[in-house]
């Protein structure tokens, strides 16, 4: 269906072709996985397909890519329409209408077909995306995982062979994910379309792949059966890193596999408990909601570096948080999860003075964070917001370093040298938008934290990195804990929370609906449990690295 | 009203396409979008504004701003664009202040007896003849100031009727097909500005984390390159996106049709422009509406043959069914009546302000403005509010 036949791609103005010697070829009817640490040119061979590599981009496509018989070469994107629809990283970029019906039906109109088979596959596509409550929605309305689906059924409509989609799950909770992953396994199996999808995600996603595509830097890329690959993938979930840990063959790619296997593992951790990376800090017990306005005695609990009590925000006559109560104690890091849209954000905003409470207070650092001048509060709070570019202005590093420095009022060099210790390997002179996701991250992180805040907030720190640049910014986050920084993150990385946060807050329409120690909340919730949870449960592992440790003690 | 709505259902069911009926077993849709065709809307707001440029009667003019405002009331559909006509009634007011401002501090030529207050003048040099700061300010010149802001905030209303009831969009959906790839360009561009707000306001709000203030010029300036560039990458992603959808697949033409196609809109324009100054110019009396007509009709039998490149076919266009012609009747009956009134009884229609006089609502024209309240009855009711809770994030 799809064949690749040396394919290189060499971009304008770069030295190395972002790709080289692609060589695959993708049967009718399979799930195909795009696999790689990033920047090794996953979303180049996505583009390739649709004739978006090279005709909008730019550069030198050099080989043939051909799919269902048609040369990219010979055919723009726009005549390749009818047999491959694409979605790329950012759904909303991708709609030109505005209300779901008439995005689903635009592709169609595009190519001309008659109205009564657009109306009807508008309706069957409705259905099989669940989308019919939605349909005369407007899409700035719908929450992400509804616009991913809106967006993929936009391209469904046409009835494509071939469906290429960009990190479908990355931006969505664990919830929303499994919905659109649910989606594609129907495609598959009852249209028999052909996917070929890039994700960071892998832990979501490699249990439904037929094969698996590995880019490894440097290498050429090599293609085969999802277990035979993931034994050599430098990127891995977590299944298949406790699976290469115990020695497993053939590695187990699903939490059913694992945990049929997982029998003797259990047996040699008996007895153990798994230690602490992070050291407990004096944490004050969660606020219960009863007694939410009794005073506590300060029975040698240390000042809270925030709190927050029975908060409530509306925004446009919606209610994104209702009597919220948070305190956060210095040297804790607390995972914020729940659904896309259940308040994180907003919550975060409070905390650090961008949203203003409509009733309830907000204390950080003893300051009422909305009322306090932005030059003070940066010294008592910081965010990384979800796009860390947001933060960045300058042209390059050092001027960004500078005027970081500058910002809060820290020694000339403060903000560099932090960014040294983090990163080392960033060049003064580079472009802060030429940087990777992970390296632009933490130059947001470097350049918050030259104000030296106590408290930092991250709001989805791990959104499109890969697992290594995931490694290195828990390291970083696990430091900045052992120094006394209390961190509060918004993430839906099950993970991410399990291997750093001292105590998970779920929230849910605005509510706080659990708040506890991550091991009790966490492992609780089959949405929210890491995946070595699962497998080894109910012994009360996290994460590889625990067992690991464990193992070697 | 409700009634209206479930009645009304059967005359609007959408004609089939008579290209066959579809095969069995094809799912039936459960919610038909039982929405009026734009056009309609826009004219009964335009024929309302036109009545409103009519006639200075306060009374009128709030009549109308009133019957405008009720349709939009139980008429507008929830979507963000309804939202805009509140923004239009603020700018209506704000040009009604403007307006009464300028005539307290700019002196009005009404001649006038009754002296409110008097400002300081401010005396200005010989070759300022004519302008005038401060001075007496005269109740005559204060009435036809409002008199005449009202008129100008009434059509602005209207305006904003038709926007609330009826987004540009979906307008520009109806045009013909050779004008297609301009209307995408239009509403591209309309999607563009709520983006462009939203990026300022994160951008802005992002500088606070920096510790630098939000507000003020200052701020502003500072987001306006990385918001330009944020906006030049969303456009060209849009651009890919709408590329591999298929936007711009061009069906072959025979180079004879494209050539006639040209040389049809080509004559067509030349032909209008032709008939117009003809029309305008005081010897052209005699060939101008001819030729302005040729001109027309070329033009428009040109758009029709290009539209034969363009492969588009169009999903569920809002048909123009009895309640279209009702709704642009009625809105076009308002007008006609009050432009007859204007002719009939131009006192009732503009009332005096010197010497000041109370206006009187003059019954007929009153009565006629009341008919463009029939929209509210014959139209659909617009669906029942979506679920509030909307995402603020992500």
């Amino acid at each position: 269906m799809i064949r690749f036949e040396n394919v290189s791609v060499t971009y304008d103005g770069a030295a190395r072709p972002a790709v080289r010697d692609v060589d695959l070829e993708v049967p009718e009817g399979e799930l195909v996985l795009v696999v790689g640490p990033s920047g090794v040119g996953k979303s180049t061979v996505l583009g390739a397909v649709s004739g978006l590599v090279p005709h909008f981009t730019g550069g030198t496509l050099h080989g043939r890519v051909t799919v269902a018989g048609r040369d990219t070469r010979t055919h723009k994107p726009r005549e390749l329409a009818d047999v491959v629809g694409t979605v790329g990283q950012d759904p909303l970029s991708h709609f030109v209408t505005d209300t779901v019906e008439d995005e689903l039906a635009y592709g169609m109109e595009s190519l001309g077909l008659p109205p009564d088979v657009m109306r009807r596959r508008v309706e069957e596509t409705l259905d099989l995306l669940g989308l019919a409550d939605l349909r005369d929605r407007h899409i700035s309305t719908l929450s992400g995982g509804q616009q991913q689906r809106v967006a993929i059924g936009s391209v469904l409509t046409p009835h494509p062979k071939v469906l290429v989609l960009d990190e479908p799950t990355s931006a969505l909770d664990p919830a929303a994910a499994e919905e659109v992953l649910a989606v594609l396994q129907r495609l598959v199996h009852d249209l028999g379309t052909t996917i070929l999808m890039a994700e960071h995600r892998l832990e979501r996603v490699v249990q439904y792949a037929d094969q698996v595509v590995l880019l490894p830097p440097g290498e050429r890329p090599r293609m085969g059966a999802p277990a035979d690959v993931m034994a050599v993938s430098p990127v891995c979930p977590p299944v298949v890193e406790l699976g290469r840990l115990a020695g497993w063959a053939p590695l187990p790619l699903t939490v059913r596999d694992a945990r049929r296997r997982a029998a003797p593992l259990r047996d040699r951790l008996e007895g153990r408990q798994p230690e602490r990376h992070t050291t407990e800090p004096r944490t004050a017990p969660p606020v219960k909601r009863l007694f939410g306005r009794a005073k506590k005695p300060h029975d040698g609990a240390p000042e809270p570096v925030a709190e927050v009590r029975s908060l409530a925000v509306r925004r446009d006559r919606v209610r994104a948080l209702t009597h919220v109560d948070l305190t956060v104690s210095p040297g804790e890091t607390i995972a914020l999860m729940g659904r896309n849209g259940a308040g994180k954000s907003t919550l975060l905003g409070a905390m650090v003075g961008l949203v203003a409470p409509s009733s309830g207070s907000v204390r950080t650092g003893g300051a009422v964070p909305h009322r306090t001048r932005p030059r003070d509060l940066v010294r008592k709070v910081g965010l990384v917001p979800q796009e860390p570019r947001d933060l960045l202005y300058a042209d390059t590093v050092a001027a960004e370093c500078a005027a970081a420095d500058r910002d809060a009022e820290a020694e000339p060099g403060t903000c560099r040298a932090l960014l040294t210790e983090l990163l080392p390997s960033v060049a003064d002179d580079s472009h802060p938008r030429d940087l990777s996701e992970g390296q632009r991250l933490t130059l947001a992180l470097a350049v918050v934290l030259t104000a030296r805040p106590p408290l930092l907030l991250l709001d989805e720190p791990t959104r499109g990195l890969d697992y290594a640049a995931k490694a290195r910014l828990t390291a970083i986050l696990r430091r900045l804990a052992a120094e006394g920084h209390a961190i509060v993150m918004a993430t839906h990385d099950v993970e991410l929370a399990a291997e750093l946060a001292h105590r998970v807050v779920l929230l849910a329409e605005g509510e706080v609906i659990a708040d506890g120690p991550s091991a009790e909340v966490v492992v609780a919730s089959p949405a929210f449990a890491p995946q070595v949870a699962k497998i080894l449960a109910p012994q009360p592992w996290l994460t590889v690295a625990q067992v690991k440790e464990a193992l070697e003690r | 009203m409700r009634e209206a709505r479930g009645s009304g259902r059967a005359g609007l069911a959408r004609p089939r396409p008579e290209r066959g009926t579809p095969p069995a077993g094809v799912p039936v849709p459960r919610a038909r979008r039982a929405q009026l065709h734009p056009g309609a809307w826009w004219l009964w707001a335009l024929a309302l504004g036109t009545a409103a440029t009519r006639t200075t009667n306060p009374l009128l003019l709030a009549l109308l701003i009133t019957v405008s405002g009720y349709v939009v009331a139980v008429r507008r559909p929830h979507t963000p664009w309804a939202r805009s006509y509140g923004a239009f009634v603020k700018l209506a007011a704000a040009v009604l202040l403007l307006r009464l401002a300028f005539a307290v501090f700019l002196g009005s030529p009404i001649p006038g007896t009754h002296t409110l207050f008097t400002l300081p003048e401010v005396p200005l040099p010989d070759w300022a003849q004519g302008i005038r700061l401060g001075g007496r300010v005269t109740a005559e010149g204060l009435t036809f100031a409002l008199y005449d802001a009202l008129r100008l905030a009434a059509l602005l209303i209207c305006v904003g009727a038709a926007n609330a009831l009826a987004s540009p969009s979906r307008l520009l959906k109806s045009l013909p097909g050779a004008l297609y790839e301009l209307g995408v360009a239009v509403v591209v561009a309309l999607t563009f500005a709520p983006n462009l707000i939203a990026d300022v306001r994160r951008l802005r709000a992002a500088r606070r984390l920096r510790g630098r203030p939000d507000k003020g010029v200052r701020g502003l300036v500072q987001v306006g390159l990385p918001v330009l560039e944020g906006a030049l990458e969303r456009s060209v992603s849009l651009a890919a996106a709408m590329d591999a959808r298929g936007y711009g697949r061009t069906a072959e033409v025979p180079p004879a049709v494209r050539r006639t196609t040209a040389a049809l809109t080509l004559g067509g324009l030349l032909g209008v422009c032709a008939g117009t100054y003809g029309l305008l110019t005081a010897e052209g009396g005699s060939y101008g509406l001819p030729v302005l007509l040729v001109g027309l009709a070329s033009a428009l039998a040109g758009l029709r043959l290009g539209g034969r490149r363009t492969l588009r076919t169009r999903y569920r266009p809002d048909p123009w069914d009895a309640r279209a012609w009702l709704v642009s009747a009625s809105g076009a009956a308002v007008a006609a009546l009050l432009i007859l009134a204007g002719s009939l009884d131009p006192g009732a229609l503009r009332p005096g302000v010197v010497p000041l006089e109370p206006p009187t609502l003059p019954l007929w024209p009153a009565a006629a403005v009341l008919l463009g309240l029939l929209p509210a009855f014959v139209t659909p009711a617009p669906e029942a509010a979506p679920d509030p809770r909307k995402e603020p994030t992500t």
